[in-house]
């Protein structure tokens, strides 16, 4: 098991890198499709003479598209992302400064969501058609219907502005307390707005895949051998069904590390999605690009790690 | 993100082609959903609202009046107030519903097209057009879908229209996979290649073939998206990098009033409020849209089996005095309710099983053996099955009407079933060692460990090569032959005084039906335990049991001495039944060589059911319900010819 395990994972992250390739060329293509002078449009404000020929050096601009390419990701591969002439800063500093922050959030909203969507879909689909079940559904389709830029003001009016119960902003105290409790006690309502957005796709699915496993042939076998409905559904069906919603909370990954653009903005936490936001509109073109390169390889991760989780779980799954 | 549901959908949708025109027209069924009706009102008129908004009596929406900032909903004259410039927010509202509602419109027609265009040339052309787009689409599709736009929009530069084209490109993925996959699914039919012999070009059948058979994906894509990149548009304003002043829409409202949240909080809340009434009304309708045009796709709409099947009262009461044999079946009725129609799967059949007897029960498909053996523990599923009235009494209770704890101790206990195709029926994630223990657990208080020793000791009572070992391995991994031996183990796991047996041997291969065959004979012998037989196949009966009931639509038609009723059949369809086997030691002899069907358990007929298919029917046959005649004390008959017949 242990060395099917880890040929899985080998496998797994050679099959990464045509990925990773793909996103770099996007992103570079992105790039490289900015309309007018491109060293002009990086530097923006701070296009000096000198720096503008910094630039073209640099990034070889004055070279074909594809060996432009290869210049930039070789640049990309030794850890060179550029410069970010607003901040005045090498990229890479920026965003690994950054980047702990997006990644408590999202992983926090991330796991929150699964739980709950989880167990809002096994209820649901335990319940079909009853009080719980119509009510779950409601909400999930609040929360699906929901901005999460409004949900988080909302949350922030309720217990920040009213109550007083929480902070508003930021991920520490500006005084002291940079210690875990403080963290959490920041981190609650960002991560709760984030995850509430994204528990909706997790429930709708988890509700369909049980109810369709509970059809299955084995879920009656189960049933014959005289086992408690409670162990049917939450050890039976359950586990059949989540092989099917694993996959899915991959996916879900990309949309709370998306979200998390807005729920950063809202809650002026520090992470990779505020600093985009405020990137793009300074045009700063080099860090949107490495924020956006990083934000995606984490993607990619995830997604890996939700196969991981797949192969464990499904036995019929090989190496 | 309801959109993942429309991926996951995108090929069972294509068989919603065939029955388009059957049932209720989708309108209908739309209107008949009252959430979806809901949202359709709602956006119905939150759009006339819009349009009509340049000829409302409203105030400018750009005029600011510094001396009346800020003011509170209900105020004179600004009825949800004003905001930090003192303009009027009814008017800002509306005035940017308009954008957001035609941004959003827009960046979904712009996807759809290009989308659809997309993967109807993959799905069409196949190949290398397929490979290179749908390449290019995983690549898109290996974004989180917000960044993406946010790189777009970096470069492009901020602006509504930056942003309606950004929103537009990361939305092109979902319909091009979900179009892509209907188009592939048409290709391949006859009618296709039929256009293009007769002349026809790629452009006319694409246009004329192909392009009508995809709109209705097209259309349930579209409605499951245009909420998302109507939210996302608005998104990117919040952001500020969508409208940019001096044009407004809901998001570049809320992003100015965020500031403001402690203040005065109606500046933001209102506009997201109107996003959240408008995305919302969007999705209800869109969901509706997705179940009237395709009502099996309807998420969860398959409702699922309770733990026991629903059971009338008139199916619950005691037995009176002694049953008889070890386990009585009497007149049991049990009926599945769909679509308004009844089915009457099981009509009455009576019987029992001594100790120690094998009792057969043949019959066609739809004979309705099946279910009467599924409905002695409760195991029809239900809904659509119940079961109306009869008993089924063992040790002077009615299982029908016991509690659930009862039932429970009695399956898999003293009543176990195996049943037909154990590569569905083993749980295929858990290994059979595993499924083992957890059957010998529910009867026996044993430690896990002491109960896995357990499950191997009985791995290698039905002959399983290697147990310990075996125990270890999940169902696939093993052969048909095997998987049947776990089920047997696991249906004698805890030494019931009856197996039932539902046709176990027909998902197998003829030699290694023969095996198993003996080896539940030779436990059944050994273990003095009772076998209900159900099979198809009259080869089998002869080899293994005792007595055998004959099922027809529903009904026993005969049952008797397995010798006597071989030698001299009653009824004309157990004649007919045992033709079907050639020779003696003929094993795989079908019974699908009888000219006919069986009727329709929705529509019974009054008399006989058998004849439509009998060649001595006479009009006394249909006239009335033919009686189960007795032959003599064990061989019965329900054929007015009985007697006839069997001399
Ligand atoms: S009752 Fe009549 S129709 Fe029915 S089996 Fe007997 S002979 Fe045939």
């Amino acid at each position: 098991m242990h060395t099917q395990l880890w040929r899985y994972i080998g496998k797994r992250l050679l099959l990464m890198i045509p990925v990773l390739f793909g996103l770099s060329i996007i992103v570079f293509l992105i790039m490289a499709l900015i309309p007018g002078d491109p060293a002009q449009a990086i530097l923006g404000a701070y296009a000096t003479p000198e720096n503008v020929a910094r630039i073209n050096v640099q990034l070889g601009l004055d070279q074909p598209l594809p060996m432009q390419y290869v210049t930039w990701l070789s640049n990309i591969l030794q850890g060179d992302f550029g410069r970010s002439y607003a901040q005045n800063r090498a990229v890479l500093d920026i965003i690994s400064e950054r980047f702990g922050a997006t990644l408590i959030l999202a992983g926090t909203a991330l796991v929150l969501c699964s739980l709950f969507g989880l167990l809002a879909g096994i209820i649901s689909a335990s319940r079909q058609y009853g009080l719980a079940d119509k009510m779950i559904t409601f909400v999930v389709l609040i929360g699906i219907s929901m901005p999460a830029f409004w949900l988080g003001l909302l949350l922030i009016m309720f217990f920040a502005v009213d109550l007083r119960w929480l902070p508003a902003s930021g991920m520490y105290s500006m005084w002291g307390g940079d210690d875990l409790p403080d963290l959490l006690r920041h981190l609650i309502l960002p991560a709760s707005t984030l995850a509430f957005i994204a528990t909706g796709v997790i429930a709708r699915l988890t509700r369909a895949s049980m109810l369709e496993v509970l059809r299955q042939d084995y879920i009656r076998t189960a049933r014959a051998k005289g086992l408690h409905e409670r162990r049917v559904i939450y050890r039976h069906a359950f586990k059949a069904a989540m092989v099917s919603v694993v996959p899915v909370i991959g996916i879900q990954a990309g949309f709370v590390l998306g979200g998390a653009v807005y729920v950063e903005t809202v809650f002026q936490w520090p992470g990779i999605g505020s600093m985009l936001v405020n990137a793009i509109s300074q045009r700063d073109l080099l860090l949107v690009q490495g924020g956006v390169l990083v934000v995606a390889a984490a993607y990619v991760v995830f997604n890996l790690l939700a196969d991981v989780v797949q192969f464990i779980l499904d036995p019929r799954v090989t190496a | 993100m309801s959109r993942f549901m429309s991926m996951s959908n995108a090929l069972p949708l294509a068989r919603w082609f065939g029955q388009r025109h059957s049932r209720t027209s989708p309108l209908k069924l739309l209107l008949r959903n009252r959430l979806a009706a809901a949202g359709l009102i709602v956006l119905i008129a939150v759009c006339i609202l819009a349009l009509i908004t340049p000829w409302l009596p409203l105030h400018h929406p750009n005029q600011t009046a510094l001396g009346n900032r800020l003011l509170p909903p209900g105020s004179d004259g600004h009825l949800l107030g004003t905001d930090h410039l003192g303009r009027d927010i009814l008017a800002r509202i509306l005035w940017g519903t308009r954008v957001s509602l035609s941004v959003g419109i827009s960046a979904t027609l712009v996807a759809a097209s290009v989308g659809s265009l997309l993967g109807i040339l993959a799905g069409y052309f196949g190949r290398h057009v397929d490979n290179i787009l749908m390449r290019g689409i995983d690549m898109v599709m290996a974004f989180p879908y917000i960044l993406l736009a946010l790189a777009i929009v970096a470069v492009l530069g901020p602006g509504l229209l930056n942003a309606l084209y950004a929103i537009a490109i990361v939305n092109i993925p979902f319909f091009a996979r979900n179009v892509r996959g209907v188009t592939v699914t048409l290709r391949n039919r006859e009618f296709v290649d039929a256009a293009l012999l007769s002349g026809k070009g790629h452009a006319r059948i694409l246009l004329t073939e192909i392009l009508p058979n995809v709109l209705p994906v097209i259309v349930i894509t579209m409605s499951t998206t245009v909420g998302w990149m109507i939210l996302e548009t608005a998104g990117l304003s919040f952001l500020g990098l969508g409208a940019q002043p001096p044009q407004a829409d809901l998001g570049s409202m809320l992003g100015e009033g965020r500031r403001l949240i402690s203040t005065a909080p109606h500046v933001a809340t209102i506009p997201g409020l109107m996003i959240f009434l408008l995305v919302m009304s969007i999705n209800l309708l869109g969901d509706g849209v997705r179940d009237a045009l395709d009502p099996r796709l309807k998420a969860g709409a398959l409702r699922r089996p309770a733990a026991r099947t629903r059971t009338a009262p008139a199916a619950r009461q005691q037995p009176k005095g002694e049953p008889k044999g070890l386990l009585e079946v009497d007149s049991l009725r049990t009926e599945f309710h769909l679509d308004g129609q009844v089915h009457q799967a099981v009509n009455g059949p009576t019987f029992h099983i001594e100790p120690g007897e094998c009792l057969g029960i043949i019959g066609e498909s739809g004979s309705g053996k099946s279910v009467t053996a599924m409905s002695l523990l409760g195991l029809v599923a239900s809904p659509p099955g119940i079961i109306q009235s009869g008993q089924v009494n063992y040790q002077r209770q009615n299982l029908l009407g016991v509690s659930d704890p009862i039932l429970r101790g009695y399956r898999g206990g003293e009543l176990a079933y195996i049943f037909q195709d154990p590569l569905s029926t083993l749980h295929p994630l858990f290994t059979v060692g595993d499924q083992l223990v957890e059957a010998i657990r529910a009867h026996r208080p044993l430690s896990y460990r002491a109960a896995w020793q357990e499950a191997v000791r009985r791995l290698e009572e039905v002959r399983m090569p290697n147990a310990a070992r075996r125990a270890k391995s999940y169902p696939h991994q093993l052969s048909g032959g095997m998987r049947q031996r776990v089920s047997i183990a696991m249906a004698l796991a805890n030494d019931p005084q009856l197996i039932i047996a539902d046709e176990p041997t027909t998902a197998l291969d003829v030699t290694v039906q023969a095996q198993i065959l003996k080896l539940l004979n030779r436990l059944r012998e050994e273990k003095q335990a009772s076998l209900m037989f159900i099979t198809h196949d009259f080869g089998v009966v002869k080899q293994i049991c005792h007595r055998v009931a004959v099922m027809y639509a529903g009904e026993i038609v005969e049952i008797g001495p397995v010798e006597e009723i071989l030698a001299r059949p009653a009824h004309p369809y157990t004649k007919r039944l045992i033709g079907c086997v050639p020779s003696v030691d003929y094993e795989g002899g079908r019974l699908a060589e009888i000219p006919g069907l069986p009727p329709q358990v929705s529509n019974l007929p009054v008399g006989c059911k058998f004849a439509d298919r009998c060649d001595q029917v006479t009009d006394q046959c249909r006239a009335a319900p033919v009686e189960l005649d007795t032959l003599n004390e064990r061989h019965h008959a329900r054929c007015i010819f009985a007697r006839e017949v069997s001399a």
